[in-house]
């Protein structure tokens, strides 16, 4: 077991310091530089917050989906091998949710201010 | 030192220039840039822009129109009354600057998110669709006979073309098969009629000022094919950063891009301007795969390629928008 403080607490205080103590004295081009890293950092805290719970319903959906068993890539490909082939298409039960589903937890993750995300946030049960 | 070689290129083409000042790049690749400078003249300088690739690299890599097309069509662009810079010169090898050419100078904007929140845009905001509506139909219209020689297009290529490169990243992605499979049912086929396609016309290559459009730039992707794809690609959801409701650039409706296409004497046809959103949609997402891959790949190992590779999930949700809404 390793110790405290988790990684999560150490990724959000390097980048808390550098958007709260660095950013401000950075100017051009390297200000947009440090942006970019300043949301990768927060990208990866949003990770190692959600990506547990979000791959393992991921993984159960698609069991359930495909009647197969397998890693998560091994399932995504066979999902996509399916689709390809036309032996699933969105007329297929669950399909459509779990896309969606899949999707909105990688949006969750990626990039939680894309309006279309926000927008399908306050739209869920459709 | 650049200046030097632009400062002998200058004299040679635009009589009486004493030099040049302030060059300064304004972005460069591995093969292309652009330069901005100033010409030095008695009657007052001249705001100039250089684009190149630098001597030592030679013909255009796989999809591009090649810069001596790009200046081509620039020019005939110009000619037509469109809003386009002046092409200034084309650079010779005596000129010892690499291929490419020299154009005039357009002030104005091209960052998005400026022209969408930024009150000196406020009165051009209503006009724009319908404004770019009538320069599409305008570089739709570029005499035939003149035009350089280039690649074609069709939706069938495109879909392969698209499939290909996305199977070649070995990453699956089922909102991508989904839509591959949409676009594969839906193409339209070939169109009934094939015009130059600008291929890239969407933010960062429209030049804005507060009275509106003043220059097209940025005709690397220029190709002939179906019309309907420039329609299509200005109407797809990364391009209307965060403005989602208004599908032309985050400005405008397409019943204004439309009518401002009609007013020019052409005809859009909603349907496959649909499909090319979709392809468009899918087009962007693959691109961000793309760079990904340049990233791990290691030509350009920088934060911003590695976290563009994170903006493919954006095009997934717009593909689901787009083919399996969940209604309102």
């Amino acid at each position: 077991m390793q110790d405290e403080p988790t990684t999560t607490e150490l990724i959000k205080a390097v980048a808390d310091f550098l958007r709260n103590e660095i950013a401000p004295a950075i100017k051009g081009h390297n200000s947009f530089k440090l942006r970019v890293g300043i949301n990768a950092l927060d990208l990866v805290t949003r990770q190692l917050a959600l990506a547990e719970a979000g791959d393992a319903t991921e993984a159960a959906r698609l069991k359930a989906l495909l009647g197969a068993d397998g890693s998560l890539i091994e399932l995504n490909r066979a999902l996509s091998e399916r689709i390809a082939s036309g032996e699933v298409d969105l007329t297929t039960p669950g399909l459509s949710e779990h896309l969606w589903q899949t999707t909105m937890d990688k949006l969750a993750v990626d990039q939680p201010n894309y309006a279309s995300y926000k927008r399908e946030l306050g739209n869920k049960s459709g | 030192m650049i200046e030097t070689e632009l400062g002998r290129c200058v004299a040679a083409f635009h009589p009486g220039a004493t030099g040049v000042t302030g060059a300064a790049k304004l972005s460069g690749g591995a093969s292309q840039e652009t330069w901005t400078f100033d010409i030095v003249h008695p009657n007052g300088t001249v705001g100039a822009i250089l684009r190149r690739a630098p001597p030592g690299y030679g013909a255009a890599p796989g999809r591009a129109a090649g810069l001596d097309a790009e200046a081509t069509l620039m020019q005939l662009a110009h000619d037509a009354g469109l809003p386009s810079p002046k092409v200034m010169h084309v650079l010779t090898p005596e000129d010892g600057l690499g291929r490419g050419f020299i154009m005039a100078r357009v002030e104005g904007e091209t960052i998005a998110r400026k022209i969408l929140r930024d009150e000196e845009y406020a009165n051009a905001r209503p006009l724009l669709a319908r404004q770019l509506g009538r320069v599409i139909a305008g570089i739709h219209s570029l005499p035939q006979a003149k035009l350089p020689k280039l690649r074609g297009l069709t939706a069938t290529k495109e879909i392969e073309d698209l499939s290909r490169e996305y199977h070649s990243f070995n990453w699956p992605r089922p909102v991508f098969e989904l839509a591959l499979r949409w676009l594969r049912d839906h193409d339209p086929g070939p169109s009934s009629e094939v015009t130059l396609v600008h291929g890239d016309f969407r933010h960062g290559n429209l030049i804005i000022g507060p009275d509106g459009v003043r220059a097209v730039l940025d005709w690397e992707l220029a190709h002939f094919g179906d019309p309907m794809e420039d329609l299509g690609w200005i109407c797809v959801n990364s391009w209307r950063f965060g403005e989602i409701d208004k599908p032309v650039g985050g400005f405008g409706t397409r019943d204004d891009l439309f009518a401002g296409y009609e007013e020019a004497g052409r005809k859009a046809d909603p349907d496959r301007v649909m499909f090319w959103e979709v392809m468009g949609t899918l087009r962007w997402g693959v691109m961000c795969c793309g760079m990904m891959q340049r990233f791990r790949l290691g030509p350009d190992h920088s934060m911003e390629r590695a976290m563009i590779g994170r903006r493919a999930s954006e095009t997934e949700i717009d593909l689901l928008r787009l083919l399996a809404s969940r209604g309102r």
